[in-house]
């Protein structure tokens, strides 16, 4: 890395897909292939991030989002915390901004930020000080989630131009597809949805994406196939009848997967339901299924987030 | 004997359709006489004369739709806090809502809200009472001894009665008392647990969203029950092109039915949520621009009778939350007159037509004796200056609540002098 680095983000919070440029979104992959190879290497870690205090600050439970950006912060030799708050009924909301404030006085440089509802990252990153990166809002978005889906994709030497993605299964409650339906756009791929009405939003074509209720007819030259995590602990109702019968119709298995493109590739954002949204068979196939290259690609992204967000912070003291 | 003149003023009188430079005197509260006539009559060096300069003066506002915390969450809004907002905004008789703490369901609880506000309010104070027990929608409240009580009409607030057998007896009951029932359309099921209003920015938001065909359904349905049981009934807030369409044809067909529109929903559609920004939470939510721009047709056809503020304060704790858990509700007293008055800023409708959905439409719809400028009413009256600009900052708002949606935005249109039975209540720039 050189003496004087270019800053990449023109935001001082990585909140959202949405708000990214394809220049800035190009930077951070580029930043963050140097990081997977840091990550093969013995000596992993970096001084970049030394004497910076990341807090992870996460209101939902999550093993591997956490876990991935925590190595990602000690890997680059800062001080990491991690905490997990557990929200009753009764405080929700009340304690995001009680605990936000409370942590912006212990002067962390990155906060990272998960939280059930969507928007509260936002709301989060005008209370502090600090940086603020979003590890998933609701069903708003998950922005590193969505740019390390990219980097394994273009590390498997795919162009976006062109290249045809089917984003299958709960979009609804999704913030994983609505992050890569943004990224994969801005980049130049065509998105397809695939799943039960019932678990597609509205106005889902204003996207500029097909949608598709038969699975087979939808994966027709497909040339990427991201399924998502059919999230029972989101649904608020019956949604689909059983999940027998989500399998049946959603899930995806080798026979489904022969209607897509030739060589086409299976992610996972896990964890998986298997049985559920995907067959072992497939999950398992290292020839069609990148999801191990995802949790590898996560903690290389989530480098290149924390470095390209350390760029923005003042190298000096903070006087208030 | 109190007299008071008002001189060279632009008397603009819904009721009449009035709209010319003249005089008008108040004595002993009430309205003697007024109209052009006046001007020549009357000698301008008397003490007593008020020289509008050509301003307006016209019936002071009434508010069909006012929520406050009184009883019960005081912190949010007391009836006086709200009645301080009220004459700031020209608004001289308000319409509170049973959705207190408790619910405004007995005869003594009536008697509560007209006490206080007798001891605490400059406004005229009018409560609505519950439709059905604790509003929970099931057993119908005694409308016979609440009306003698003084309920001017019959709500359960911002909740639909989901269940249509009771609300089927409730219209019939209340249909042989006269009395009117105002309903709320939200389809409960639908729209339980949602925050917004479905569509290509609640999905980029991903927040919870019902369609906004929910309230179309409910509006149907209770026109239906209206034909069924003869009840005067009216939508309190409707939102949606579809029930103003349906509304239209319902008084085409003779119908008793009337329906309000917030200011909120004339002047804001979804896109004003922008990131999350709670104060733009509210029921029914923002709708898209095409249903905005309908509700402004509405009141300008006269499709819709009313224009409220849906005043609805909410303490800081409750609204500085993630959107989908924050409080419902803004406020809108002091914002409604500007507000309402853009629609005739962009030449919709004419001041007179404007002004009829704030005074005389509801004075009609309640059965009031405001809302008019004729002799012998009372002297409730708002003089101000339709052109004036009006920059809202909630700092300089009077209610006790800050929530309001229009931060930063400009109208045009400022109450100068607002009177209650002739008693100067408010003045621009006088502290209050």
């Amino acid at each position: 890395m050189s003496e004087a680095p270019q800053p990449i983000l023109l935001s001082s919070h990585l909140l959202g897909i949405e708000g990214l440029s394809v220049g800035e979104i190009t930077a951070l992959l580029d930043l963050a292939d140097e990081y997977v190879a840091l990550g093969r290497a013995k000596q992993k870690k970096s001084p970049l991030l030394r004497g910076r205090t990341v807090i992870n600050l996460f209101f939902e439970p999550s093993t591997r989002t956490q876990s991935s950006f925590e190595l990602a912060g000690k890997r680059l030799g800062a001080d990491v915390m991690n905490m997990s708050v557990r929200t009753s009924s009764v405080t929700k909301g009340e304690t995001l901004i009680d605990t936000a404030t409370t942590l912006n006085a212990m002067r962390p440089d990155i906060l990272i930020v998960r939280h059930q509802n969507s928007g509260a990252t936002s709301m989060l990153a005008r209370k502090v000080d600090c940086c603020v990166v979003n590890a998933g809002d609701g069903a708003h978005e998950h922005p590193t989630q969505a740019l390390l889906d990219a980097l394994t994709i273009r590390r498997r030497g795919r162009n976006f131009e062109g290249l045809t993605v089917a984003i299958c299964g709960d979009v609804l409650h999704s913030r994983v597809a609505r992050s890569n339906i943004h990224l994969l756009a801005k980049m130049g791929a065509r998105v397809r949805l695939i799943g039960p009405k019932t678990l597609m939003p509205a106005a889902v074509a204003r996207f500029g994406v097909e949608t598709f209720t038969d699975m087979r007819e939808g994966l027709k030259g497909v040339d990427i196939v991201m399924m998502l995590r059919l999230q029972l602990e989101r649904m608020s109702g019956a949604f689909v009848p059983s999940t027998r019968e989500y399998f049946r119709y959603w899930g995806l298995d080798r026979e489904k997967l022969s209607h897509a493109n030739p060589g086409a590739l299976v992610m996972h954002p896990g964890p998986m339901n298997r049985g559920v949204e995907i067959d072992s068979a497939v999950a398992d196939d290292l020839e069609v299924s990148l999801i191990h290259e995802q949790v590898e690609m996560g903690v290389a992204i989530r480098m290149a987030v924390l470095d390209a967000l350390s760029r923005g912070l003042p190298a000096g003291e903070r006087t208030i | 004997m109190s007299r008071t003149v008002f001189h060279n003023a632009r008397l603009i009188d819904p009721a009449s359709g009035l709209d010319a430079i003249g005089g008008l005197v108040v004595e002993d509260g009430k309205i003697a006489d007024a109209g052009p006539h006046l001007l020549a009559e009357i000698n301008r060096d008397d003490a007593a004369v008020i020289d509008c300069q050509g301003l307006v003066l016209a019936p002071g506002l009434i508010d069909m739709r006012v929520s406050t915390g009184e009883p019960g969450s005081e912190h949010r809004e007391t009836l006086k806090s709200a009645s301080r907002a009220a004459v700031a905004g020209g608004v001289t008789t308000i319409i509170v809502m049973p959705n207190t703490d408790p619910v405004i369901d007995e005869p003594s609880l009536v008697g509560f809200i007209r006490r206080r506000a007798e001891a605490t309010a400059r406004v005229r104070v009018l409560p609505m009472a519950a439709l059905t027990r604790h509003m929970a929608g099931e057993v119908m409240t005694e409308i016979g001894l609440l009306k003698e009580a003084g309920a001017v009409a019959f709500s359960d607030g911002d909740r639909t009665i989901s269940n249509t057998r009771v609300l089927r007896r409730a219209l019939a009951y209340a249909s042989g008392f006269g009395v009117l029932v105002v309903g709320h359309a939200e389809d409960p099921d639908l729209t339980d647990g949602t925050a917004v209003n479905e569509g290509e920015y609640a999905m980029r938001l991903g927040l919870p969203s019902a369609p906004a065909m929910a309230e179309v359904m409910i509006v149907e349905r209770d026109i239906r029950l209206v034909e069924l049981t003869g009840a005067r009934y009216h939508f309190g807030q409707i939102s949606t092109a579809a029930s103003l369409e349906a509304i239209a044809k319902a008084k085409a067909r003779g119908l008793p039915i009337t329906c309000g529109v917030s200011a909120h929903h004339l002047a804001l559609n979804e896109l004003d949520i922008g990131t999350y920004f709670t104060f733009m939470k509210m029921k029914p939510p923002l709708r898209a621009e095409a249903d905005r721009a309908a509700m402004v047709e509405g009141v300008a056809s006269g499709i819709i009778d009313v224009i409220v503020s849906s005043h609805d304060p909410q303490a800081a704790d409750t609204k500085r939350q993630p959107f989908a858990q924050a409080a419902f509700g803004a406020v809108g007293l002091e914002t409604l007159l500007p507000v309402a008055l853009s629609v005739y800023h962009e030449d919709r409708a004419d001041l007179l037509h404007v002004m009829k959905a704030l005074t005389w439409a509801p004075a009609k719809i309640l059965g009031l004796e405001s809302g008019t400028l004729a002799k012998g009413a009372p002297a409730d009256l708002v003089l101000f200056d339709p052109d004036a600009p009006f920059v809202v900052d909630p700092e300089k708002l009077h209610s006790r609540a800050r929530n309001t949606p229009f931060k930063g935005r400009h109208f045009q249109g400022q109450a100068i002098k607002t009177y209650v039975g002739g008693e100067c209540v408010f003045e621009c720039g006088a502290s209050a």
